[in-house]
């Protein structure tokens, strides 16, 4: 038999061109592989340096006294922790939804524009400036206390619970608005009693992806309440209060490698509480919006 | 019965005064909201006043920042900003790009949200654990492999020359690019998702390879929404305080080796506002948060003017800035 004159193995510029495309599928599978890599890195890394020194008196006790720097915990972190993103919580989440339906319901519509790009704006600030503006405003002349930094924390929570509320507003029916004025309800009950409660899932895994935010924010809090004690958990918000990031920065200098390895224990609780809830908030707004959606 | 009294039984007098009630409120809030942002830059222009007063511009170009001598100006922070973040989106932009066509085009369909996700949980991951993950763990791989490493090959540059340390410009770069990266990321990522299937389709039906139809179709279309992700990562490094002052060695002074110590005008607030001295040290701080505020807005509002002439079509417009939001508001400094 003769050699076929057509064989289906590409040759010449067609070959070429196909080297390249794998060879680019190839880059472009390494890209993703290197940032899991890293991220695996990082979490073997602050979980096996941060796991070993977990124990029951790290969550339930204060720092020692004197020079015992491996007893004791940092329950003092954990409560000022708490107290921050709580009352930060309660600032930010009525004034956001409320900033929200302004925007997705009853502003004109150049408003609106306005509104929505001050939170974008705002969204993009430093939180390290938004720091110092509340220093400007309430540390000079008050001294150091929770409270400031919980509303240094409600500023940069607002436009994030803003921006997903508006989101799910927006996928909420307008039939179910429509059906509500049509049977003579008045506006504001249409929005309260029908739109807000439609829509309270989303708001909430909003609320939750923005506390898990800001519950790993360190550098707003650095000036307006890094001096709380470490001897006494107190959550009274007049103090200044430390919080778990605050404690992680302070200890990572120190020389002491009992200090270091309680850095690794509290970084590692933190970063659990972080991807978890932020995990889990994502998977469940992916839900909820698949179910308005649908 | 007449009309009125009608309306007035549906109605009662809390609805009549409900409607006007409800729109007052959410717009003192939205005016609050927009009142803060405008705030915020009045104060620290007002905080800066006594260091603008004293050095003037020329704080901007001068490179002294001596406490002790109450002489203070930004040049070697700004430099040791520039450089930073330059280098760490130049080395994350053309990784993202590539993370997002895995993610959109050659990723297996089931794998894909799953690694969505993992890649967004990097973003997550607070910057002051990254810093402590820097010091002890990135830091001691820089001085001891890479940096040895960099000078033996590239050494004849003046950028990869002077001793090895841990802590420094090269160390800030790598941090900053694992934060940016993810950012930048999933914003290309839904860019290339709403580019219309026809055009990819159609490239593909005249016989283009799938990455000659990435450059030709997709990495065109999606350009401009690109440059704004590169952009708002950008801003993201700019104002990276904690993972950046826990890394960098926090030193004045401009140096061409990335080995050195630097600071960044975010890390140098953080570093010293609470140790800060005299009123002038402390105006001064405020004047660099100016500085600050002023290279994030113009960032920012630069990136959402680039988004706008994408695509006309308001909802893609709309995904494409929603999720450019989101993916900038995923990490705590």
């Amino acid at each position: 038999m003769n050699e076929p004159a057509f064989t289906l193995k590409a040759t010449g510029r067609l070959r070429r061109r196909q080297l390249v495309n794998q060879g680019m599928g190839a880059l472009a599978a390494g890209a993703a592989l290197l940032a899991v890599a890293v991220l695996a890195i990082v979490v073997i890394s602050v979980g096996s340096r941060g796991a070993g020194s977990l124990n029951l008196a790290f969550f339930t006790q204060n720092q020692a006294q004197g020079f015992n720097p491996k007893g004791g915990g940092v329950l003092f972190a954990i409560v000022g922790s708490v107290v921050l993103v709580g009352i930060a919580t309660l600032i930010a989440l009525p004034l956001g939804v409320l900033v929200a339906v302004y925007v997705s319901e009853l502003a004109p519509p150049r408003l609106a524009r306005v509104a929505r790009m001050a939170l974008d704006i705002s969204n993009g600030i430093p939180t390290i400036v938004i720091g110092i503006f509340v220093f400007t405003i309430l540390v000079a002349a008050h001294g150091q206390s929770a409270l400031a930094g919980s509303i240094a924390l409600a500023i940069i929570m607002l436009p994030l619970i803003a921006r997903a509320t508006e989101e799910v507003l927006l996928l909420v029916p307008s039939s179910q608005r429509e059906a509500s004025l049509a049977l003579g309800v008045s506006r504001w009950r249409t929005t309260v009693q029908v739109v807000i409660p439609s829509a309270l899932g989303g708001i909430l895994t909003g609320t939750t992806l923005a506390i898990a935010r800001v519950a790993g924010e360190t550098a707003p809090l650095l000036f307006l309440t890094s001096l709380g004690t470490s001897s006494t958990a107190d959550a009274n918000p007049l103090h200044p209060l430390q919080s778990l990031t605050l404690v992680i920065f302070s200890y990572s200098d120190q020389a002491d490698p009992a200090y270091q390895s309680k850095a690794w224990a509290a970084a590692f609780t933190l970063m659990c509480f972080v991807l978890v809830t932020s995990l889990a908030a994502k998977l469940a707004l992916a839900r909820y919006r698949k179910k308005l959606g649908g | 019965m007449d009309k009125k009294s009608v309306l007035e039984r549906t109605r009662g007098r809390l609805d009549r005064i409900g409607d006007p009630a409800l729109k007052a409120i959410t717009f003192a809030a939205a005016a609050l909201a927009v009142t803060v942002l405008g705030l915020i830059a009045f104060e620290l222009v007002r905080g800066s006043r006594l260091a603008f007063h004293r050095f003037g511009l020329g704080f901007v170009t001068s490179q002294t920042w001596d406490a002790i001598h109450n002489q203070f100006g930004a040049l070697s922070l700004i430099f040791g900003t520039a450089v930073t973040s330059i280098l760490a989106i130049a080395i994350a932009t053309p990784l993202a790009i590539a993370i997002a066509l895995f993610l959109t085009e050659l990723a297996p369909k089931p794998v894909r949200a799953l690694l969505g996700a993992l890649v967004e949980m990097l973003a997550a991951i607070p910057s002051v654990i990254l810093g402590l993950w820097g010091i002890l763990v990135l830091g001691p791989f820089v001085q001891n492999q890479l940096e040895p490493f960099l000078n033996s090959t590239l050494g004849f540059l003046p950028f990869f020359r002077g001793p090895h340390s841990g802590t420094g410009i090269l160390t800030a770069i790598l941090i900053l690019t694992i934060m940016v990266v993810p950012i930048v990321a999933s914003v290309t990522r839904e860019l290339f998702a709403t580019v219309p299937p026809e055009l990819r389709e159609g490239a593909l039906a005249l016989g283009a390879t799938r990455w000659e139809m990435v450059r030709g179709v997709l990495l065109p279309a999606a350009r401009p929404g690109i440059f704004a992700a590169v952009a708002l990562g950008f801003g993201r490094a700019v104002g990276e305080a904690m993972a950046v002052l826990m890394v960098i060695g926090s030193q004045i002074g401009i140096h061409l080796s990335l080995f050195a110590h630097s600071d960044t005008l975010a890390a140098r607030i953080a570093g010293q506002y609470n140790g800060s001295s005299t009123n002038l040290q402390t105006s001064s701080l405020v004047y660099l948060a100016t500085i600050l505020l002023v290279i994030s807005l113009a960032v920012n509002i630069g990136a959402q003017l680039l988004i706008k002439p994408i695509d006309r079509r308001p909802r893609r417009r709309r995904i494409a800035l929603d999720r450019a939001f989101e993916a900038q508001g995923l990490s705590a400094d």
